[in-house]
């Protein structure tokens, strides 16, 4: 795991659900077949409605064109981020789209195990709201072990709260690596 | 200190007492449910993680219900149902429930219970966030990610954090305009899309006891619109009756003490309650129908694991009954089951099915349908400048195809009154 994440933000608003992270008509594809794999990529928050997309302004598409990368690698959220369905593809979808980080005020139950148990992200909480500080494009760093949120554009500094029982399980890349790790399988 | 049901179901199925909320524990798992959309990517981390190694835990205590895409010409989706077939084949499982054959029964929630498999004082994990739905049965039930179940396929085990416990206090008598689907979109009008997260929604009082388990099971499927890890109502003689009609016996029943501890206490008096809608774009936008009534629609839905059992149906059936739909109707029986049953069952001598062609209605056949949108051509579908009212439990944006659509979310009774004017109507108007 890298201690350091050094990327651009990208900021959505409160109550961000599963379904505009991966709209339901795309879970068909294969996650095991990498150019379907891809195409979670290329429709990761494709569900977000566009004057919504990319805070403050909106209107800032996550993925470009046909592309399955996005030039954002940090999401800043609000509230209650990843509610909804159980679908592991949400936070699959923005791992395929080179997302490494997420910070939000909370998170859905589901959400927050996905992506800590598939080692796709980390969620890191936020002690307050910062979806309103940042702006989509703002570059960051965010320091893992420090927790420590750094926003180099606007010359900021944040605390983020620890990631606490699950740090382990996120420092292992998922909870297959934790458990051989700890002999448990 | 006292405890509540879902603390004495975590120290059953940890091995460990006196737990406090917060504590992650492992637990045994009684169940793993899994699905179409959920179950192929499951397998697959399974088998890489695992490897050679890869062995099913317990094949009696996995149960797969293909549900989600099912009536579809799309080919992945279709590949989906396949891959759960081969798996099913190649490992000999007993409780798979193949699309095409009589064994299909539909949508896993509403086919768990009808099965059998909602076991009270039982932990039930399934790779949908509707698996609450089971917690009506005095059981542990939660939603998880393929890679959670992939671990339990293989090993038996979950790690969960003890949840604190939220109590839900129904009293008086429910009146005739109301179900279940009011008493929940109240609750989450009051707490938000976020006010349970990590936490149980327990239910309680006189009006929960007087419901039959279809509609308890409204109230604990949709827990997890306000974030819940599970929502939970005790056993009582009516579970008891339903267990024993469908054979299950022998199982144990925890009560929450009376000295529990909850960390917060919601009360209703039923009778002052109000006909309740979720306005789009969120479960939790609540307001009452007399305050939407007129809205025009282009779309009416009955249907999905929260409002497509046959007590939904009974409902709507009452209001449908000698009356024409004004607007595009579809009704989606959950279960084969419930299918089977508008069939059989009669109001005013004719049968539930019957009143609904009489209306005008769509009848799909069972499955998830558009509560999730699904695949383009799926029935039911919105499309864009559409204006539905629905059963189901999301109005989420695009929640049920378009981006472009509005969702309002009601009770069978509300959708049935505003089916037959076309606009958003009280049940009131027609009771």
């Amino acid at each position: 795991m890298e201690n350091i994440i050094l990327g651009k933000a990208y900021v959505l608003g409160d109550n961000i659900d599963t379904d505009q992270i991966i709209p339901a008509e795309h879970l068909v594809y294969s996650t095991s077949i990498p150019d379907e794999l891809k195409m979670y990529g290329h429709f990761a928050l494709s569900g977000v409605p566009i004057e919504k997309a990319g805070l403050p302004k909106g209107f800032i598409p996550f993925i470009n064109g046909n592309e399955t990368k996005s030039e954002y690698s940090i999401i800043i959220g609000g509230s209650n981020f990843g509610c909804g369905s159980s679908r592991e593809h949400a936070p699959l979808a923005l791992n395929v789209a080179g997302v490494k980080v997420i910070v939000a005020e909370s998170y859905a139950r589901i959400f927050y195990r996905n992506s800590v148990d598939g080692g796709f992200l980390i969620p890191f909480e936020s002690h307050k709201k910062l979806n309103d500080k940042i702006e989509t494009g703002d570059i960051l760093e965010i320091d893992i072990h420090s927790n420590k949120l750094k926003n180099i554009s606007k010359n900021f500094e944040y605390e983020l709260k620890p990631l606490g029982s699950v740090f382990e399980i996120v420092e292992s890349g998922g909870i297959f690596n934790y458990a051989r790790k700890n002999q448990m399988i | 200190m006292g405890k509540t049901i879902t603390e004495k179901i975590f120290e059953k199925a940890s091995h460990k007492k006196n737990l406090t909320p917060g504590e992650s524990v492992w637990l045994d798992v009684d169940v793993l449910m899994t699905h179409d959309v959920c179950g192929p990517p499951t397998i697959s981390i399974w088998k890489n993680e695992f490897g050679e190694k890869a062995k099913i835990w317990d094949k009696d205590k996995l149960v797969i219900f293909p549900d989600h895409y099912i009536f579809t010409k799309n080919v992945h989706a279709n590949r989906n149902v396949d891959i759960l077939r081969q798996f099913a084949t190649e490992h000999n499982l007993p409780n798979y429930y193949d699309v095409g054959t009589e064994r299909y029964k539909g949508v896993c929630h509403i086919a768990l219970a009808e099965e059998g498999f909602n076991v009270p004082g039982t932990v039930l994990i399934g790779t949908d966030s509707h698996t609450c739905t089971s917690g009506a049965f005095g059981m542990f039930a939660t939603g998880v990610g393929n890679t959670d179940a992939a671990f339990i396929l293989g090993t038996g085990k979950i790690w969960e954090k003890v949840p604190e416990s939220m109590k839900f206090i129904f009293d008086g008598q429910l009146p005739n305009y109301l179900t279940a689907k009011d008493l929940i979109l109240q609750i989450l009008g009051d707490i938000t899309t976020d006010g349970a997260t990590y936490r149980a929604m327990e239910f309680e009082g006189e009006a929960i006891h007087q419901m039959n388990m279809y509609e308890r099971m409204t109230l604990t499927n949709m827990a997890i619109e306000a974030g819940g890890m599970n929502g939970i109502i005790a056993v009582d003689d009516v579970t008891r009756s339903f267990l024993k009609e469908i054979g299950v016996e022998n199982y144990d029943e925890f009560h929450s003490d009376e000295n529990a501890k909850y960390v917060s206490y919601f009360k209703y008096d039923v009778s002052k309650l109000e006909p309740t809608v979720a306005k789009p774009h969120s479960p939790d936008n609540k307001d009452i129908v007399r305050n939407v009534e007129g809205t025009k629609l282009t779309k009416c839905y009955i249907g999905s694991c929260t409002g497509g059992k046959i007590t939904d149906f009974q409902f709507a059936a009452k209001l449908l009954y000698g009356n024409q739909v004004n607007v595009p109707t579809f009704v989606v029986p959950a279960s084969t089951q419930v299918a089977k049953k508008l069939e059989e069952e009669t109001y005013n001598g004719i049968s539930l099915k019957e009143i609904f062609v009489n209306a005008g209605c769509i009848i799909a056949e069972s499955s998830c349908a558009a509560c999730l949108g699904g695949p383009s051509d799926t029935i039911g579908r919105s499309s864009d400048g559409d204006v539905v009212i629905s059963t189901t439990n999301r109005n989420f944006p695009g929640r049920m195809g378009s981006k472009k659509s509005q969702v309002y979310l009601a009770s069978p009774l509300t959708v049935a009154a505003s089916a037959i004017t076309g606009v958003i109507t009280d049940p009131r108007n027609f009771l």
